[in-house]
């Protein structure tokens, strides 16, 4: 339709050059120039038909229900299509979101071969990694105490039935606290020999949704489930619209979760079930349509799922961004998410009557002597993890998750709760003559200032200099090239600097979470720290109510 | 690094003189990128910041600045009756533009950058960067004569009013560089307006104008420094005495077609000199290869939005073609395509108004503001009585407007995200 109108006023728009054409050539020898503007014109008139009568047969397509299945109906091939290469074959004839918006950021340091034990000898659960968790929660176990991986350590005072389990077997050796008296991590040294708090199993064929929400909670792998918006740990009271599960992640250096999900298909499955029991709705596994990475069979052939693939740069890989182009959220739809590794934990409460909180974690950067995959469990030590294994003559940063939404740790302290990523990045606490005007070594950047466009397959060797200094908002369009969502992300951030309630909620707050918003902040040019003001929004709405 | 530790050993002390210090900070930070690291949030940055971002606009203008330098000389010299081939006496010509526009480049950064650095210290933030363009930018659209004192002002009125008193950089609401040329506008009409202006330095009775008989004035720097180097290196020099031809106007094509028809400007110009840009005018608006260059340079590397050039374009064949049906007045039947070349539409399109700050921020709302310029644009310049040209007026016009457009581009955005929702929600229940 709206072609047409195009159209159509590139007729008038050609009719009145030409009569203003007829009326300047007074003599012959110009009279081509309005036969030729008559036949140009004498065509678009035929396209317009075209285009009516195509529109008309899209219209009926679409009332008598045939369109549902994504076919076209159109008479034209569509341009997606004409220009977009053909899916990889294993994705068959399903839909496939394709992005141009968002950047891989390629970096030196990727982990490849096979995945090794770690000898890490210390765990710990922090309250801190759960968003909206009061500062002190009521800590059950004391140091001194011996505990079975699934033990309960802590639960949330405002929400006591959620309860957070131990991951290894062990010692409790250190409540530690931080500012204000909170606590910070719950430390335990772990045993030898793993030993697991049996659970009884449990009857998912027969079972209730209100029991097998009980058994969750009680099993400790009810805080694996997330619910969007917000970012929080789901409210066992509510049942969400959908559950959403991304197999793929798109972040740098982000582990191949293909690896993780090998000899673990059983268990991913009866996650899978498990997860929906849980909706009303339905499962919707994100799949990786990008040339090259095909899917494990695992996620492939998922039964009583729905799939949905999608192709393109980071962050393509985000739930978030996979919610919104399937079905979006606000602050009464909500929505779950669980990331893959979770999936199998809650799988194995269900097969095996345990709680194995056992990660694959990918050891990646450039300052890494070996960039590696391990077997470990959550909340993993980071200098166990790492030791020996940082390049001695720099400073490094080590990052708990991506180097775009993680953060930073000492060797001291652990891996965040969620995390199956350690990334080392060099610090970058240089000045730099000139700079901003000729920089010397290479820095990843989306500017066609830097020659880096030249070389798309070029792996950077980042530091954190910040490369310049805040300033306010002065460029445009530059968060909206590398999100892929229909969101003005710079008026929402905006909206949130200056409280503005309701625009918050209509520029898509609700969609977004801190990962989503991190290729913003990177591209930033005035250097804004956006994922805080975010946080900040959500905050405030979930003050709200 | 024995340049560094000495600059850090200068560092003046914050608290005694903040002056001082936001003064060394600005000048260091130019020289050195600032050693901060990330704090919480990414741990990689872009390599892209303003600095790089607006030094890039500055590159895309230096076509216009060789240019401009070289035509104020050039027109100088047409008016004389003297060297009136593009390439006779180049360096006569260069020299001449560059005693007529050093003065104003300095003299914009002087009063543009001191008020900045003054505004930077009383508040205690660092220095911004949103100069650098303002400041490379006026001096090209200002008449070559225009005397120092109103420009002078004129900058101090765009950057104390425009910009610090909305907040400082990326807080305006009108472009800066518009803004200074439009006091001069309406605060001195009488000393910069008519066909006079557009070529320097001629003095009739005191008065600055460019009408036959009036005397080319030399001061030391022509008749002392460059005529004593070019005598040296045996070179063409400076005469002094020389009056302007008779017959000579120095009229802007504008000039000619608000008074007359397209014949009567093309008696005067061929349309390839106004294309060369060999012709009274601005500094830096004439060359029309200088400015594509520009442009072209700035979409390539991404730093304006070619959707607001593009819209603009568009907007003003629109405007063009409704004009040529219409045809009330001579003006109105110049061939729509001529208007591009005409006046200065591609710099103000190219260089003002893919302002970032000051245009529309939503990718929908840059169309939209592109196209209205172009179509508002073109009204002011054909159907207003008072001044043959309207990018001035039209860009800030649509500046006051951006927000606006944004404003509604967004509750479209919301309506549809409502929209989207609603349907989903009445689809599950």
């Amino acid at each position: 339709m709206k072609n047409g109108i195009l159209k159509a006023s590139f007729l008038v728009f050609f009719l009145s050059f030409a009569f203003t054409a007829s009326a300047q050539s007074s003599g012959d020898s110009s009279n081509y120039l309005l036969y030729g503007l008559i036949a140009i014109a004498a065509l678009i008139l035929i396209a317009v038909i075209l285009q009516v009568s195509d529109n008309l047969l899209r219209i009926e397509a679409k009332q008598l229900g045939a369109d549902k299945s994504g076919e076209s109906f159109s008479l034209f091939p569509s341009f997606s299509k004409m220009f977009t290469p053909a899916a990889p074959d294993y994705v068959g004839e399903e839909p496939v979101h394709r992005f141009t918006k968002g950047h891989d950021i390629l970096l030196e340091g990727a982990a490849e071969g096979a995945i090794e034990d770690a000898e890490v000898n210390t765990f710990a659960i922090q309250p801190k990694n759960f968003i909206g968790m009061s500062p002190i929660p009521k800590v059950t176990v004391e140091v001194g105490d011996n505990v079975k991986a699934g033990d309960i350590l802590f639960f949330d005072k405002k929400r006591p039935e959620v309860k957070y389990a131990a991951p290894v077997s062990g010692e409790v050796i250190a409540v530690n606290r931080a500012e204000k008296r909170s606590i910070a991590e719950v430390v335990i040294l772990k045993d030898k020999d793993m030993q697991y708090r049996s659970i009884e199993s449990f009857d998912l064929a027969n079972g209730s949704r209100e029991e097998l929400v009980n058994y969750l909670l009680e099993g400790g792998a009810w805080p694996l489930i997330r619910q969007r918006p917000y970012n929080v740990v789901a409210d066992p009271s509510e049942t969400p619209v959908n559950i959403f599960v991304s197999t793929f992640d798109s972040a740098p250096l982000a582990p191949n979760l293909n690896l993780v999900v090998e000899g673990q298909e059983a268990a991913f499955q009866k996650g899978l079930d498990v997860l929906n029991q849980l909706t009303g709705g339905a499962v919707y596994l994100g799949l990786d349509a990008r040339t090259g990475n095909e899917p494990a069979a695992a996620f492939r052939n998922a039964s009583g799922v729905e799939k949905q693939w999608f192709n393109g740069p980071h962050p393509s890989g985000n739930v978030g961004i996979q919610i919104h182009h399937t079905m979006p959220v606000d602050a009464q739809m909500k929505a779950w998410t669980v990331d893959v590794q979770g999936v199998i934990t809650i799988g194995k409460l269900l097969l095996e009557g345990k709680y194995d909180a056992s990660r694959v974690v990918v050891i990646a950067g450039a300052e890494f002597v070996e960039p590696k995959y391990v077997r470990t469990y959550q909340g993993a030590n980071i200098g166990d993890l790492v030791k020996d294994n940082t390049k001695a003559d720099s400073k490094v940063r080590l990052v708990s998750g991506d180097l775009l939404s993680g953060k930073q740790k000492s060797a001291e302290q652990y891996l965040d709760f969620f995390d199956d990523q350690l990334s080392s990045i060099e610090e970058g606490d240089y000045y730099e003559m000139f700079g901003w005007l000729v920089p010397i070594a290479p820095r990843p950047s989306i500017s066609n200032t830097f020659p880096n466009f030249l070389y798309p397959d070029y792996k950077f060797t980042p530091d954190t200099n910040t490369h310049g200094e805040k300033r306010a908002f002065v460029v445009t369009g530059q968060y909206e090239s590398v999100l892929p969502m229909d969101i003005y992300p710079q008026q929402l951030m905006k909206s949130i600097l200056v409280n503005d309630f309701e625009r918050m909620e209509g520029l898509g707050i609700y969609e977004l979470v801190e990962e989503d918003v991190a290729l913003c902040e990177f591209v930033c040019t005035s250097k804004q720290p956006l994922q805080a003001i975010l946080r900040e929004g959500l905050d405030a709405m979930q003050d709200q109510g | 690094m024995a340049l560094l530790d000495f600059l850090k050993k200068i560092e003046p002390d914050k608290k005694k003189s903040p002056f001082l210090h936001t003064l060394f900070d600005g000048f260091f930070t130019f020289a050195f990128s600032p050693n901060a690291t990330t704090k919480g949030g990414v741990h990689i940055r872009d390599g892209m910041d303003l600095k790089r971002t607006m030094v890039h606009v500055v590159l895309a203008l230096q076509l216009c600045y060789v240019f401009g330098t070289y035509n104020i000389g050039h027109q100088h010299f047409v008016a004389l009756g003297m060297h009136t081939g593009f390439v006779e006496a180049i360096h006569l010509k260069l020299a001449y533009g560059l005693i007529q526009l050093l003065p104003i480049f300095v003299v914009t950064h002087l009063v543009g950058l001191g008020i900045e650095f003054w505004y930077a210290a009383k508040k205690g933030h660092a220095i911004e960067e949103g100069f650098l363009v303002s400041g490379a930018l006026i001096p090209l659209i200002m008449p070559p004569d225009i005397p120092i004192w109103i420009l002078a002002l004129s900058v101090a009125f765009a950057v104390w009013i425009g910009k610090e008193a909305f907040g400082g950089t990326g807080m305006n609401i009108l472009n800066i560089a518009l803004l200074a040329r439009v006091f001069v506008f309406f605060a001195y009409p009488t000393t910069i307006s008519g066909d006079h202006v557009w070529v320097s330095t001629f003095m009739d009775e005191g008065v600055v104008k460019a009408a036959a008989g009036s005397v080319a004035e030399y001061g030391w720097w022509h008749t002392g420094f460059f005529n004593g180097l070019f005598e040296w290196m045996g070179l063409d020099t400076f005469r002094a005495g020389a009056t302007v031809v008779d017959g000579y106007t120095g009229a802007t094509p504008l000039g000619l077609a608000a008074k007359g028809s397209w014949a009567d400007v093309t008696a005067v110009y061929s349309p390839s000199q106004m294309w060369w840009g060999a012709i009274p005018g601005s500094i830096g608006e004439m060359c029309k290869p200088a400015i594509i260059f520009g442009a072209v340079f700035l979409i390539a590397t991404g730093i304006a939005s070619w959707r607001i050039m593009l819209g603009a374009v568009i907007g003003c064949a629109t405007m063009g073609l409704i004009l040529n049906g219409w045809g009330a007045t001579e003006f109105m039947l110049i061939p729509w395509y001529y208007q591009f070349i005409m006046g200065s539409f591609m710099f103000a399109v190219v260089f003002m108004a893919t302002d970032p700050v000051t245009a529309a921020s939503t990718t929908r709302g840059k169309w939209i503001y592109g196209f209205l310029i172009g179509f508002v644009g073109l009204i002011i310049r054909v159907l207003n009585p008072a001044y043959p040209e309207g990018w001035m007026l039209a860009i800030l016009f649509m500046n006051v407007f951006a927000p606006l457009i944004d404003h509604y581009v967004l509750e479209g955005n919301m309506t549809r995200r409502a929209k989207r929702l609603a349907a989903i929600k009445s689809t599950a229940s």
